[in-house]
């Protein structure tokens, strides 16, 4: 692996999730799943609504337990949260009463991470996506885009070998939405986490992710997966000349 | 709007305008209020039991302080009593509706079906069998101020996303972390919502309970003075228990301003 990465490889065997609704029917939510992500690899979700995107990421995640099938994360086995992952939702679901930079330091405190090395590490995150002067407010004072950077920077600041994230800019104006994109974009070719990055915007996919895998609805299936390689390498060229 | 909150220097003086500005419509009124109400008593010469003028009560005040005090100290312990007994069973009992499957579906609406009795319906019964000291009154503000206190904490904790619950379990977080670092402090605004309510109706049960019977307090000294007509006094006892209740009110607004201040951040940003 190369010395910069701190991304972790994920596989995912026959793995499929059924619930079971108050009426007590079964849905299937997501159908027998495989697939492998490499260390340090970008991997864009992309479907229709309802078609287990999101399952897909919680059973990673540890969050909910799958029906069936094994979920490795750096070749361990996943069982139950509190694993390498950092997460991102759609909604930033700061914490209001906390400021910036509590909101980012929430992970060292939960985790008992060291706090000098992070309060560093945190302070050089905001630093890098243009809050360094927001640390000190409440997430009330800030705009939408970047209560979602502040919500990055919280996921980022464990060190996280596995960055998932689930529509992450979903909610964001067209113009804020590109910003962030080229900011992940910059942020991830520094770190190389393995990244599962869901969203609805196929153009997202594309411009963000190694390869794009395609889900069909009910139960989720994996319709095809898509190497983009080439023109995220080129799209990344072009970000990074501009800045 | 970042920079109402920063700005340092000319603060005093934009307290002392922002006072005057928010607080002067309503104090404006109240005086027209009052020099209409002195102006008629004059002008028709309305006798004294029947309504008497601010002036006249204000007289009343000033003489009969002692007497206001020592029955209006009575009362703010009724009230306190029964506001704290509140607060400190229903708090716990709001946190076991969160947690407890079972107390959510049994004792939960048991709890909600009681609501509709009357509280000051139970007071004549209270006092039957509690006597006729300051207990039954405490009982009576107690029952009538705990419900509030009970839903608004019970919704404040499950006002948190599922989506933050999820972030900190992501992170390795039990129960208990949950609830002191997500579920607690997300509840706040809502649970000194309850607070503020619970505390105005804690004064209503109190009054009430001196009502039906007592041998101190502001509403036995109401009784009394009616008995009497002696009118003035009973409008002094209602001043005083409004002044009561208004300070009471702003010690719970002003615990939560120092409890909360990211709520108050947030309505500055409204303004």
């Amino acid at each position: 692996m190369a010395s910069s990465g701190s991304g972790v490889q994920i596989g995912l065997r026959s793995v499929s999730k059924r619930y079971m609704t108050a009426s007590g029917d079964a849905v299937d939510a997501l159908g027998e799943i495989d697939l492998d992500v490499a260390a340090g690899e970008f991997v864009s979700i992309v479907g229709p609504s309802g078609c287990g995107k999101s399952t897909l990421m919680m059973l990673v995640s540890g969050l909910i337990p799958a029906t069936t099938g094994t979920i490795t994360v750096g070749g361990v086995p996943v069982k139950g949260a509190g694993g390498k992952a950092g997460i991102v939702f759609q909604r930033d679901v700061l914490l209001d009463w906390r400021t910036v930079f509590s909101n980012v330091m929430l992970p060292v405190e939960i985790k008992r991470l060291d706090k000098e090395t992070h309060l560093k590490k945190a302070r050089d995150l905001l630093r890098s996506v243009g809050l360094a002067e927001f640390e000190e407010k409440y997430p009330a004072e800030l705009s939408g885009g970047m209560r979602q950077r502040v919500a990055i920077c919280r996921a980022l600041v464990q060190d996280p070998g596995l960055l998932l994230m689930d529509e992450p800019f979903a909610a964001l104006d067209a113009l804020t939405r590109e910003q962030m994109n080229l900011d992940l974009q910059r942020i991830w070719l520094r770190d190389r986490n393995t990244v599962i990055f869901i969203t609805h915007s196929i153009e997202e996919a594309v411009l963000l992710a190694d390869r794009v895998v395609v889900m069909t609805s009910r139960p989720g299936r994996i319709a095809d997966i898509c190497v983009e390689r080439i023109r995220r390498h080129f799209m990344a060229l072009g970000v990074l000349s501009e800045t | 709007m970042a920079i109402a909150a920063t700005t340092a220097a000319p603060v005093k003086i934009g307290r002392l305008r922002s006072w005057i500005v928010n607080s002067g419509p309503v104090l404006g009124i109240f005086a027209a209020i009052f020099v209409l109400w002195e102006l008629g008593c004059w002008l028709f010469k309305v006798p004294d039991f029947i309504l008497p003028s601010p002036s006249v009560i204000i007289d009343k005040i000033i003489s009969s302080w002692w007497l206001l005090l020592v029955n209006g100290m009575v009362t703010a312990q009724e009230i306190v009593l029964g506001f704290g007994m509140s607060v400190a069973i229903g708090i716990p009992l709001a946190v076991l509706a969160v947690y407890s499957r079972i107390f959510e579906r049994v004792a939960f609406p048991f709890m909600v079906s009681l609501q509709t009795i009357p509280k000051v319906a139970l007071a004549p019964i209270l006092v039957m069998w509690l006597g006729y000291g300051i207990l039954p009154k405490v009982m009576v503000a107690f029952l009538i101020s705990f419900f509030p206190i009970v839903i608004s904490a019970v919704v404040g904790m499950r006002s948190a996303e599922k989506e933050m619950i999820y972030l900190v379990q992501s992170m390795g977080a039990n129960e208990l972390t949950t609830f002191l670092k997500i579920r607690l402090p997300k509840a706040l605004p809502s649970i000194f919502g309850g607070l503020k309510v619970g505390m105005g109706q804690a004064v209503v049960g109190a009054t009430v309970g001196e009502f039906i019977a007592a041998e101190q307090g502001l509403g036995y000294l109401q009784l009394i003075s009616q008995v009497r007509l002696d009118t003035a006094l009973l409008f002094a006892a209602v001043v005083v228990l409004s002044l009561l209740g208004v300070l009471l009110f702003n010690l719970v607004a002003w615990v939560e301003r120092l409890a909360v201040p990211w709520n108050r951040m947030r309505t500055e940003m409204i303004e």
